[in-house]
């Protein structure tokens, strides 16, 4: 029915639009939903490509070689406890770079700051973000090992953990500075007030009412931070070397390959894998090992920022 | 005496009292300085970056740079490598992945922001998403080398630009899907409320009034991404970038899509592992290089944000 001076009766088929239109407008939406399954799909291939292979390493190796004297993938040792050791050493080195750093920005742009510095400031922390590994790995061999640490360690490998950790150190420092920075910004301004009310001068203010009410969230960053130091993997393959075969040792100024760095070196061979067969699946095994911790971490860090945004 | 009788007086005592003297808190002082510290600490290591690499690469970037840039990678001596095949590579890996990450990103982005309204789908797309931003680089090069080289090698043909594009394209798909939902949000619903009012489609609603008005932000988004698409190495590694000698044969620009590649941040790698002062000279004057190109391109971004940004 249409509208016409005989028929002035307004019916529903009026009121809907040509049919064109409604299909095209329904279509669109498949065309949407299809593409936010991708992104899940993309998750269940890493996953499923990950695990299938890492299976097939676990079914196969010798277990004894997965404890050996260190790792020679290609000689068939599969020492886990190296790599972890080392990875854990040039992370726990890398927060104590970051951490101070990060924490001390993020509170100096959050309660210091004049507006005009935090509107430069801002900006130029997500500019320290996008620079690129490879750099920081090329920074550690020559600046960081030759110019630094061989004025305080006499016997320094040209290949050493401290070097990398500390490279993995200034590559997180604006992650957990931004991350840090939005927590405290988080707390509201009345607890501040109410603090300079009492007569609290700002250092106080700072440390024993804003830092303790977005406790929470500098542990996230903290978390996300160190997730983000065991996954860097150009940085350590660059400066700290060990990435193809490394002897377990706990010295830091001595090289030492990583999760990571493993990875990298059994990649970069993958079109001559020769000598163990496992090789090219332990690949996979460290790519299941290093998913499932980070993703761990990820949670966790994750968890506790959304439990902080509910708080106030 | 008389200063405790009046009111005056016993309000200037007390005024005096509270008035803190200049240069006694010095506790609140240290602490301000120390933040200042961290702060200089966390962004000046950019500056010490750039002139340690304009340094160590001086030889290079003053008498060489119009050959280094021209050139390919060559293995016989520092002097005759340039880094030409690693910027047209890089272009190419950052056009494959705009490609692909783009349309799936921001229809994602679209689907959870304008129809999902926070159905059970949604929420397990958004989680995906949140976990995806955290796997570490390296992962999603196995994702790269077990699916996009090997299970799909009909339409990548194996280790290809093809290929690292789309590895890539995965890497970044949750920055653009995080960016383009903040600005999908941003635009406020009595824009969408107005369109509706006048008999629009949701079709038409987004694609007349919501999308050109979130369109500048999506794009700073989508510019950021690729800037991090451009410095990652450790995938592109296990997806097989050349790390060595390569030639384009006489392959006109078409066919290097679908033959070998290398890309920037995998040349430094290459140069970074040579040993000797020369090629060391290669790794800074190519870290430069990058540094430029990756500071463009987020300077771009914020130019981009600041010449369109809308407030509403």
């Amino acid at each position: 029915m249409s509208l016409t001076p005989d028929n002035p009766q307004l019916s529903v088929a009026d009121l809907r639009t040509s049919r064109m239109r409604r299909v095209r407008s329904g279509t669109v939406r498949w065309l949407f939903m299809s593409a936010a399954a991708v992104t899940v799909l993309v998750s269940a291939l890493i996953i499923w490509t990950v695990a299938s292979e890492a299976w097939t390493f676990i079914s196969q190796v010798v277990w004894d070689s997965l404890t050996d004297i260190g790792w020679f993938p290609r000689r068939g040792l599969f020492d886990l406890s190296t790599l972890l050791v080392n990875s854990i050493q040039i992370s726990v080195i890398a927060m104590a770079v970051a951490l101070p750093s990060g924490f001390g920005a993020a509170i100096y742009l959050s309660e210091y700051a004049h507006p005009r510095v935090r509107r430069v400031m801002k900006p130029t922390l997500e500019l320290l973000a996008s620079v690129p590994s490879v750099v920081l790995g090329v920074f550690a061999i020559s600046f960081i090992t030759p110019s630094i640490l061989t004025n305080f360690f006499s016997e320094i490998n040209f290949f050493n953990k401290l070097a990398a950790g500390i490279a993995v150190g200034l590559l997180v420092i604006p992650l957990i500075a931004s991350i840090s920075e939005d927590a405290l910004r988080a707390v509201p301004v009345a607890l501040r007030e109410a603090s300079a009310g009492l007569g609290a001068r700002r250092v106080s203010t700072s440390i024993r009412v804003v830092l303790p009410a977005a406790m929470s969230g500098l542990m996230a960053a903290a978390i996300v931070g160190f997730s983000r130091a065991i996954g860097e993997t150009m940085v350590v393959t660059i400066a700290s070397g060990g990435g193809d075969t490394s002897l377990f040792n706990l010295a830091l100024t001595e090289s030492g390959g990583t999760f990571t760095s493993a990875m990298a070196a059994l990649g970069l061979g993958t079109d001559q894998v020769a000598g163990n067969d496992l090789a090219f699946q332990s690949l996979y095994f460290l790519g299941a090992l290093l998913f499932a911790i980070t993703l761990v971490l990820n949670m966790a860090g994750d968890l506790i920022v959304r439990r902080l945004q509910n708080k106030y | 005496m008389s200063v405790f009788t009046t009111p005056a007086g016993i309000a200037t005592n007390a005024a005096d009292a509270l008035r803190r003297r200049p240069g006694a808190d010095v506790a609140g002082a240290t602490f301000k300085w120390l933040l200042i510290g961290a702060t200089v600490f966390a962004t000046g290591f950019l500056a010490v970056l750039l002139a340690v690499m304009v340094i160590d690469g001086w030889d290079v970037l003053s008498d060489n740079l119009g050959y280094f840039l021209t050139h390919g990678f060559s293995q016989r001596s520092a002097g005759e490598a340039g880094v030409w095949q690693g910027i047209i590579g890089s272009l190419q890996v950052a056009l494959v992945t705009a490609l692909f990450a783009v349309p799936i990103g921001v229809a994602t982005a679209i689907y959870l922001v304008e129809y999902a309204q926070g159905n059970r789908f949604a929420r397990i797309v958004e989680l995906n998403i949140r976990n995806l931003a955290g796997v570490p680089s390296i992962v999603y090069g196995l994702l790269g080398l077990a699916v996009f080289v090997q299970t799909i090698h009909g339409f990548t043909n194996g280790k290809t630009v093809i290929a690292g594009g789309m590895t890539l394209a995965a890497l970044v798909l949750p920055i653009v899907v995080i960016t383009s939902v903040e600005a999908l949000k941003a635009v406020p619903d009595s824009l969408r409320e107005a369109a509706y009012g006048v008999g629009a489609t949701k079709w038409e609603v987004l694609s007349r009034q919501v999308l050109p008005a979130a369109m500048s932000t999506i794009l700073t988004g989508t510019v950021l991404a690729l800037a991090r698409a451009l410095g990652e190495a450790a995938p592109l590694i296990l997806v097989g970038a050349a790390t060595g000698f390569m030639t384009f044969g006489d392959a006109n620009l078409a066919e290097t899509f679908t033959g070998p590649y290398t890309a920037l941040p995998v040349l430094i790698f290459s140069f970074a592992r040579q040993p000797g002062a020369d090629w060391g000279a290669n790794a800074a004057a190519a870290s430069v290089v990058i540094l430029v190109l990756v500071l463009a391109v987020n300077g771009l971004a914020i130019y981009l944000r600041n010449r369109f940004e809308k407030q509403w």
